[in-house]
This record gives structure tokens, C-alpha cells and sequence, in this order.
């Protein structure tokens, strides 16, 4: 079996995600720049820290603000062995804990930093240690602590200070990516400047690129098949928007669906060698290859022309 | 339920765990699923009237990945086709809804996901709150292990019950084909190894599995041409609790309360339950909420904590139960899908062997 190729793939916002705050979430996270937790009366009469703008369960719209805090009790605890550094708040050992603040009916959570899981229990008081830079996050509050462990310094608001109306959020997964047994045969044969699909069970149909199905069908597909770099272009499109392609830093330039000869799918690439307005449907176009092959789409950098004569239009229609 | 629902029934399941055989990619290790269930089935592909996936695009990291999927189930001449970005079984939901309203008579139903390629602990914490939970990544597992804190301290279990479901469950496995994690291991021998995620241990918590499963669905006449004993949905429900955990009492799960109301769990007796249960403290919670006799068995299968195949796991429940009363061992069963941090959101299946 071939041994199928990882990648490394990173899925991030950069500069972060953006979001607006609302009232209700503002003045949280204004109290917390400003050193204050504020909750919200519910429909109950309850306290509900974080605030909500609407009643959890009546749906009500809610206004009336309460100063909660700042110490509070553990309700529930865990620990973190091994802290996610650069996204969780501590990047030593620490316990997340569910903390109700005095003055609230909900728990909210938060970091406890702490040396050992010893030092935890339901019905710890604990206090805030703020941090000394505040934006308006969740993460003004650095972690909270035993509370007397540390003297409680409360931050005095800043004079003028616009309220809160929105967050960044950074957010950056890594994964790494499997590509299957058909995309990884498909991979390694460009690395070898091949192009590799797979014929249908029940039909003549080539799809390149293959990804182990027939997908008209659903049946799959195992019997892999050389096709040519060489091909017809049975469809295009003539860009003028600069910075789209690092292959074609000059525009316009011309993106096109290409069928390459013993395929049934279109190939998806650029035409370069000659002028944007003379590519046209039926172009007979040969692939141009990296110089260094690797197992990756890249290896072909663009198709140009062939030379040969124009394919008729009656033997592409199908695809076009 | 009202009388006037059509009779639908669960007439085709398969499930595949792709660790047995890393290498596939999605569509690779869909496709037997889904053949297998239509096989089951006895229709023709082409003449399943709905097709429904489930499954979270944030698993492999690309968007509206889960369109890919539709390579391995055959969508040419075009087909009537829809998805969740939640666990299959809410697809299940949505085909039953479909059938309900006269649409169709039989649907096609598949869950999958790669839960290996990324951290998939991590990653559904872009679910929380995105004020006051998601900026402080706390994960999955951390936000199981408060839950399971807080229902220790309420009294609703203990580390030792955690140990003994664990130990069921695991055992459980062994006889289970499809599960990845079966182990002989007692409570005693459980609670003898570290504590992991306070008060969790390694044995509470789900496997990181890949895989996929599928379901067909049929109505009536359709359904008993279809299987010589079809195992019909008589109540299907699901209800969602707030996303702000301390708004929450975690020590109970009232959406699964509700949804078992409303799906009639306690019409008849309970033969046999399969729970979406992802750590183990989560089984006392749902045993609760469900109402169910101490004697019930639960997740006979081994459960999620034998296998877990993110967005497919819930939708196993379903078929476990349907497959052991289209198999005449059970004539009820209940079947229990969740999504969401802590329990956040619950559905109940009701399924029966026999027209009432």
C-alpha cells in the first residue's frame, strides 16, 4: 500500500477574529479594563455573572447591572498538567475552577494558579490577580488566587477611557493533514512527473485529480491510470485583478479549465506563452513543469501552447 | 407522540473506524459505510429519496470540507441532499422530519470525522462563548472534568461509579468489532491508576478515534419490504440548554429530561440503552435524566468511551439499538446523542420492534 502523504496545515485568523460587544458584554469587559466585575439581574432575580443580554431562559431583554466581586468561591475544579502555552492563561500547571463571585448566582470561568492540585478544593475563596496591561478581555484577569495568599490590588480605572465595544480574538489550529491513499498515488506521481488518476469500475470515466471514489456513483475507484500533460482547454477566464498568483505576477493573464488528453475531468490551471486575448476553447496546451518535482500541484507550474492544430469544438463540448 | 406520524424505521447501519486502516481520507472510509447500509437497505441507491450528512469542518481544518464527502455517496443525476455541522444523529433528525412531512419515503444518513489530524480537544473550544470562555482555551476534556467535579460534589456520583462505568465499557468493547479501546481492566484496577484531568482518569475519557457510520431510514410498506424486523423510531426529540456554563446546573442534564418526555421514553419498558456518553461521569447524569432502572443495561456496544468517532458517535447509538431489535434480541430501546460542551444539547430516540 502506498504510504500516504501528512502535511502540516495551519488554520488561522490572521490579526484575529473581530467581534462586537453589545451593551451588556461591553460593560462587562469595560468593568473588567476598569477593574470591577459587573453581572446582570435575570428574570428570577438571580445575578448572572457574566452578564447576559437576554434571560437565559425567559428570553427577556435584561438591564439591570450589579457590581459583584471581587473574591469568590470554587464550585468546581480541575486540574491542567500541561498547560496549552500561548493560549491558555498560565503556562505552568494550574487549575481551571468554576468560580461563583460574591454577590453572584452563576459561576464563571477561570484560572487558578496554584502550585499542586493539593491547594484546590470546592469552597476555596479566591481573588482576582489582575493584570497590570487591561484591554477589555476576559484575560485582564491574569488568573485568580487563594484568597490572602497575595495582597488583592485592585485597578483604578483610567480617566476618559472609551468603553469596550468589541474583541480580538487570535485563533490558530494545527493540524496535519492526511491525504488518502488516492490523492497520496496522485501526489507522489507528480513527483515523478506523472499524472496519475483512476478509472470508474462500472464506467470509462478517468478523474484526475482522483480521490478514491467514482462520484457519480459512489462506487470506488482503485484502478490508477497514466494521463497525458497535454490537454485541451475547454474553458477560460482572462484576469485583470493583480496579486492573485505568484505564477503570473503580470496581468492579465489567463486561468483555464484544461482537458488533458485520456481524462473526463478538467484540469484547473494557468496558460501562459502567449498574449491573454489569443487564448481561446479548443487550444491545444502542453504542461510546463518545476524544475525541482515534488509531491504537491505546484510541480506543474502553467500549460502553453502545443502547437498542434485546435481541438473541434464537438469533441470537448461535454466538458465546456 | 401524535397518532398521525408516518411509521419510520432504521432498515440499514454500518460503521467503520478508520484507525483500523489510518490512511483512508474521509471519502475513502465513507464509501463502505454507505454502501453497506444501502446494501442493508435493499433499495436502490438512486431511489433513496433524501441524503443528510453531520459532520465539523473545523475536524480537518477546511472549509466546507464536508462537501467532499458527498463523493462517496453517488450524487450524480443530482440528488435532494442536506447537512449538519453537528453529531449525524441531528442528521437522522432532520431525514426523519423530512419523511414526516411526506417528502420522501426513505433517506440516507452519514456521519464522519478525522478526529486525529488536529487537536481535537482543543478545537471545540471555538464553540464557547467567544467573550468569556473561548479566549481562555480551556479544552474539552478540562470543561468534562469541571462537570464531572461539580456532579462528584453534588453527591450525583462518585470516582469509584466513574471507575466501574469505565470498567463496564471497556469490557464491553472487547466483544465490539468496531471499538478501539476495549481493555479488561476492574474498577479496583482503574482506580489504582493517576488521575489525569481531576477527577478524571484516562480510562474516563473517549478515545480520539476516525470513522464514519451511516443509517437508512425508511417509512412504512417501504420499511418492512425493506428489513424482516425494521426498528421503528416511535419518539425522536432533541433540546438545547444556554452555552453559559454557570447559568447551567451541571450536575443534571434537563434537556435529556425534556427530550425523554417528549420522546416517550417512559411509554414502555427500557430493554437496552445506548448514551452518547464521551467521559464517564456524563452515564450517571443521563441515567437520571432519562429515568432509567438501575438495571437497564447501558452501551452494551462499550459506548463512545470503546469508540468515538466525532460527529459519527452519536448516530452509532441509534444503530446499536436498532441493530439488536432488528436482531430480535431487544424489542425497546432507547438511543442518546450529544453536542456541546457539558451536555449542552441532548437528543432521544425511542426505537421498537414491533407495530404498536
Amino acid at each position: 500500500m502506498t504510504e500516504v502523504l501528512l502535511e502540516q496545515h495551519v488554520l488561522e485568523y490572521p490579526g484575529g477574529y473581530t467581534r462586537s460587544t453589545g451593551p451588556v458584554v461591553g460593560r462587562f469587559l469595560t468593568g473588567l479594563r476598569d477593574g470591577r466585575f459587573e453581572g446582570i439581574r435575570g428574570s428570577d432575580g438571580t445575578v448572572i455573572v457574566p452578564p447576559t443580554e437576554y434571560d437565559p431562559y425567559t428570553a427577556a431583554a435584561l438591564s439591570e447591572f450589579v457590581q459583584v466581586g471581587p473574591a469568590g468561591v470554587v464550585t468546581a475544579w480541575t486540574w491542567v498538567a500541561e498547560p496549552r502555552v500561548g493560549k491558555q492563561p498560565l503556562d505552568r500547571p494550574f487549575a481551571w475552577a468554576l468560580i461563583k463571585l460574591d454577590g453572584a448566582d452563576t459561576a464563571m470561568l477561570h484560572a487558578v494558579a496554584v502550585d499542586s492540585p493539593d491547594a484546590m478544593s470546592v469552597g476555596l475563596r479566591v481573588q482576582p490577580r489582575w493584570r497590570a496591561e487591561r484591554i477589555g478581555s476576559i484575560r485582564d484577569i491574569e488568573a485568580f488566587v487563594p484568597e490572602g495568599s497575595e495582597p488583592l490590588v485592585v485597578p483604578s480605572p483610567e480617566p476618559d477611557a472609551e468603553p469596550v465595544t468589541g474583541i480580538v480574538t487570535p485563533t490558530r489550529l494545527n493540524y496535519e493533514i492526511n491525504a488518502g491513499i488516492a490523492p497520496s498515488k496522485y501526489l507522489r506521481g507528480l513527483a515523478e512527473g506523472k499524472v496519475i488518476g483512476q478509472r470508474a469500475v462500472d464506467s470509462d470515466q478517468v478523474y484526475v485529480p482522483p480521490r478514491g471514489s467514482d462520484p457519480t456513483s459512489g462506487e470506488p475507484t482503485e484502478i490508477e491510470v497514466e494521463v497525458a500533460d497535454v490537454g485541451t482547454v475547454t474553458t477560460f477566464c482572462v484576469v485583470n485583478v493583480p496579486g492573485l498568483s505568484e505564477l503570473a505576477p503580470e496581468i492579465p493573464y489567463v486561468c483555464a479549465q484544461i482537458l488533458l488528453d485520456g481524462a473526463n475531468t478538467a484540469w484547473f490551471g494557468l496558460i501562459q506563452g502567449l498574449p491573454a486575448d489569443e487564448v481561446r476553447m479548443g487550444l491545444r496546451v502542453k504542461a510546463v513543469w518545476a524544475d525541482e518535482l515534488i509531491p504537491n500541484a505546484a510541480s506543474i507550474k502553467w500549460f502553453e501552447p502545443s502547437g498542434e492544430p485546435d481541438t473541434p469544438y464537438e469533441s470537448y463540448r461535454e466538458y465546456a | 407522540m401524535s397518532p398521525a406520524l408516518r411509521d419510520v424505521a432504521v432498515v440499514g447501519f454500518a460503521q467503520n473506524l478508520a484507525d483500523h486502516d489510518r490512511e483512508r481520507n474521509e471519502v475513502e472510509f465513507i464509501i463502505p459505510v454507505v454502501r453497506d447500509a444501502i446494501a442493508q437497505s435493499g433499495i436502490p441507491r438512486h431511489d433513496i429519496g433524501f441524503t443528510v450528512s453531520g459532520s465539523c469542518d473545523y475536524l480537518s481544518g477546511g472549509p466546507f470540507t464536508f462537501v467532499q464527502g458527498l463523493d462517496a455517496v453517488g450524487a450524480w443525476p443530482p440528488i435532494k441532499e442536506s447537512h449538519v455541522e453537528m453529531d449525524a444523529a441531528w442528521a437522522l433528525y432532520e431525514a426523519w422530519v423530512s419523511i414526516q412531512v411526506g417528502d420522501v419515503d426513505s433517506a440516507l444518513i452519514y456521519g464522519f470525522g478525522k478526529s486525529s489530524l488536529g487537536d481535537v480537544h482543543e478545537i471545540f473550544n471555538l464553540m464557547n462563548d467567544p467573550y468569556s470562555v473561548m479566549p481562555l482555551w480551556p479544552s474539552t476534556v478540562d470543561l468534562a472534568a469541571l462537570q464531572a467535579c461539580a456532579a462528584i460534589a453534588a453527591g450525583v456520583t462518585s470516582e469509584r461509579e466513574l471507575a466501574e462505568v469505565a470498567s463496564r465499557s471497556h469490557t464491553a468493547a472487547l466483544a465490539n468489532p468496531h471499538a478501539i479501546a476495549g481493555r479488561d481492566a476492574s474498577a479496583d484496577v482503574l482506580l489504582a491508576e493517576p488521575v489525569t484531568h481531576v477527577p478524571l482518569r484516562d480510562a474516563d475519557i473517549a478515545p480520539i478515534t476516525d470513522g464514519a457510520a451511516a443509517i437508512v431510514l425508511a417509512a412504512g410498506d417501504l420499511a418492512r419490504k425493506a428489513s424482516s424486523r425494521p426498528a421503528w423510531i416511535r419518539g425522536i426529540e432533541h433540546r438545547i440548554e444556554p452555552l453559559a456554563l454557570g447559568v447551567r446546573d451541571l450536575t443534571r442534564s434537563e434537556s435529556t429530561r425534556l427530550a425523554a418526555e417528549a420522546a416517550g421514553v417512559a411509554d414502555g419498558p427500557v430493554e437496552v440503552a445506548e448514551l452518547h456518553t464521551q467521559f464517564s461521569h456524563e452515564e450517571p447524569i443521563l441515567r437520571a435524566a432519562l429515568g432509567l432502572a438501575p438495571d437497564v443495561p447501558v452501551n452494551p456496544s462499550g459506548g463512545p468511551l470503546g469508540a468515538n468517532p466525532i460527529m459519527a458517535t452519536g448516530l452509532i447509538r441509534i444503530g446499536e439499538v436498532a441493530t439488536r431489535i432488528t436482531a430480535g434480541d431487544v424489542s425497546r430501546g432507547v438511543a442518546h446523542a450529544t453536542q456541546g460542551p457539558c451536555l449542552q444539547q441532548n437528543l432521544v430516540c425511542v426505537l421498537e420492534g414491533e407495530q404498536v
